[in-house]
């Protein structure tokens, strides 16, 4: 391992290539989409669960949000085609960095990986992050912070603009694993880690993705959709647990449910479901 | 009638202050007398701390940091609040000028910048301590172009100098000349162009320059300042994306005030891709940012001041309300136990903001 990564980027396992998602991880979280209220195995604190009650969809419907990409915690849980690409110097055939693009919104990012410091504290974040990787043995570690607000789960489960995120893409024979690794002072109690499988595939078929907002409601300036606290819609894990017969307080997440031991102690679920 | 000699700088201070104190009595007289005992004092406990603050504060180991933005525009950071500067042909334009203890650091990185260019103009986004106190030495160290026949006026102003001119929202001039506590700042450190009205263009180093008032909003007399060919904004405090915003009732600020200002530079905003880039948002204090930062902070600021406003029409009291920790999703990024913005203050202020006005006395003893 320590003479695979003292090569030259290019010497590394070639990792370019047009992939689809598979989807046999998480297929019901990812299309159709989580319900509201589930954050069950989720290492979420109190605040993320408070604000992702409050959270609602038609949020969504204001021109401001209309056009906004998955940002690079949530991108490659969905459901777009991802196309990677390598950058390389011309003088001296270095990859220099890697670009990966995911079709729905396009999201564009690049990995650089010729060894520059991230930017001060004081700089932009945006969507993608700023990322930078590199490799270990065969696995391209990539390191990405500078990421605006944005969300690892699209039921209203956020994340602010201090979550940093780890990321491995591991590749076997035509196949990416890619595993990410989403650290957030404020929204996780833990680091929260999630893998997705991509195929790689013969043909290159990425489609443009523009996004221009129309309006979708008539609503007075300013005004945010939101659940107010103490309404039947700011405890949607309620209505989820009953829906799906299993304890209220699996569905309200948090690290604890995401253990086997949890699961033993909150059967039998009956007639406790739906309750705070 | 006796003419003031207007080469005694005391004479040409004294002349202002009576401009001031004009034009703060109109607005002055028509707040209640308790109204005017709580903004006077809650403006020296405020004025107090930041002044406080600035004295207690060793500059020695601050480095001023600087970033292009984008066209002529720099950011530039250090100590107190961020500073903008716009440099080209015609010279420097700055943008706030953090702390009296900054500005020889400032200086130093502005002529790095501009390799040596005459600062013209500063503009201050409003009147606190850490946006303003670098105003004397920044000024000085500039030279502003006058016609001839001005010059008197000039020399009038400075003393004889040719310093650049410092501009504000006559409601900062206010705050500033006539400070709720302590002494003003020296004469040379005000913002003597001022304007009263909701805008003023500008146009400098070959683009527009549009200062927009945000009434009531960190305080009475805060501006946006927005480069049009730049296409960037410099927010002041009324966007603040290091904190809750510090809303300084006692200089006329509001929560009210804040969204309104918050939803003006959205407006003025436009992203360039998929909610991103375009328009860049200098803040008063924190990172760089763009429209999507700025939705972000507006709907912390909405969704917060809806929740309290809520409670506080159900009748709940201000501890009743804090005990609801209604800015609980929000604290761990913009909340802070202690300092200007801190949590408990920011939600007392929303509430305050927000709460249903207390009914007449004589309706209370009737209901008695």
């Amino acid at each position: 391992m320590v003479s695979a990564a003292a090569l030259p980027a290019s010497a590394q396992i070639d990792i370019t290539g047009n992939y689809e998602p598979i989807m046999h991880e998480d297929q019901v979280e990812r299309i159709p989409g989580p319900d509201v209220g589930d954050y069950a195995g989720l290492p979420i604190t109190e605040a993320a669960r408070f604000r992702a009650n409050s959270w609602s969809p038609s949020l969504l419907t204001l021109p401001e949000h209309q056009c906004k990409p998955h940002p690079s915690t949530y991108g490659f849980r969905g459901v777009g085609n991802l196309r990677i690409q390598s950058v390389v110097d011309p003088e001296s055939e270095e990859i220099v960095a890697y670009t990966t693009h995911i079709r729905w919104m396009e999201q564009k990012r690049t990995i650089w990986m010729d060894g520059r410091p991230h930017p001060p504290e004081f700089a932009p974040h945006t969507w993608q992050g700023f990322s930078t990787g590199r490799w270990e043995g065969n696995v391209l570690v990539v390191e990405t912070t500078h990421l605006k607000a944005g969300w690892f789960r699209r039921n209203g489960l956020m994340l602010t603009d201090a979550a940093k995120m780890t990321e491995r893409f591991i590749k076997h024979g035509n196949v990416i694993q890619h595993v990410y690794m989403i650290e957030d002072p404020n929204y996780l109690t833990e680091p929260l880690i999630k893998t997705s499988g991509f195929l790689l595939q013969d043909r290159d078929y990425m489609e443009p993705y523009p996004c221009s907002y129309v309006t979708e409601v008539p609503r007075a300036r300013g005004e945010v959709p939101h659940n107010l606290p103490g309404t039947e819609a700011s405890n949607p894990s309620a209505e989820y647990a009953a829906m799906h017969k299993i304890p209220v307080e699996a569905a309200r997440g948090g690290a604890e449910t995401a253990y086997p031991e949890f699961m033993r102690r909150a059967q039998p679920a009956a007639g406790r479901t739906g309750a705070q | 009638m006796v003419v003031p000699d207007v080469n005694d700088a005391a004479v040409r201070q004294r002349i202002v202050v009576t401009m001031v104190e004009r034009s703060m009595k109109t607005r002055w007289s028509t707040a209640s007398p308790v109204v005017r005992r709580t903004l006077v004092l809650a403006s020296v406990l405020i004025l107090g701390a930041v002044g406080m603050a600035a004295q207690q504060q060793n500059f020695d180991n601050i480095q001023v940091r600087s970033m292009h933005v984008q066209g002529k525009i720099w950011m530039l950071v250090g100590a107190g609040g961020n500073v903008t500067i716009q440099i080209g042909d015609d010279g420097v334009l700055v943008v706030d000028t953090q702390f009296d203890g900054m500005a020889d650091k400032l200086i130093a990185e502005i002529n790095r910048l501009s390799g040596g260019k005459p600062i013209r103009y500063i503009i201050n986004t409003h009147s606190h301590g850490d946006h303003v106190g670098g105003n004397q030495k920044i000024a000085a160290a500039g030279a502003q172009i006058v016609a001839g026949n001005f010059a008197g006026q000039i020399a009038f102003r400075t003393g004889g100098g040719n310093p650049a001119f410092i501009i504000a929202h006559e409601n900062a001039l206010n705050r500033i000349s006539r400070p709720a506590q302590g002494e003003p700042p020296p004469f040379e450190a005000w913002p003597t162009d001022t304007f009263f009205v909701e805008s003023k263009d500008m146009y400098f180093n070959g683009e527009a320059i549009r200062l927009l008032h945000q009434p009531n909003a960190h305080t009475d007399g805060d501006i946006l300042v927005h480069f049009r060919g730049s296409d960037v904004i410099s927010a002041g405090d009324v966007y603040t994306n290091a904190r809750y915003p510090n809303i300084d009732v006692a200089a006329g600020g509001s929560i009210n005030g804040i969204v309104a200002a918050a939803n003006n530079i959205i407006d003025l905003t436009v992203p360039a891709d998929k909610q991103e880039g375009g328009t860049y948002v200098i803040p008063g204090h924190g990172r760089l940012a763009d429209e999507a930062d700025v939705v972000e902070y507006r709907d912390m600021l909405t969704i917060i001041r809806d929740r309290i406003q809520d409670l506080a029409q159900k009748g709940q009291t201000l501890e009743q309300v804090k005990a609801a920790k209604p800015t609980l999703d929000y604290d761990g990024r913009f909340g802070a136990a202690t300092g200007i913005g801190n949590t408990d203050t920011f939600v007392e202020r929303v509430y305050n903001g927000v709460k249903p006005p207390d009914p007449p006395a004589n309706n209370r003893n009737r209901r008695r």
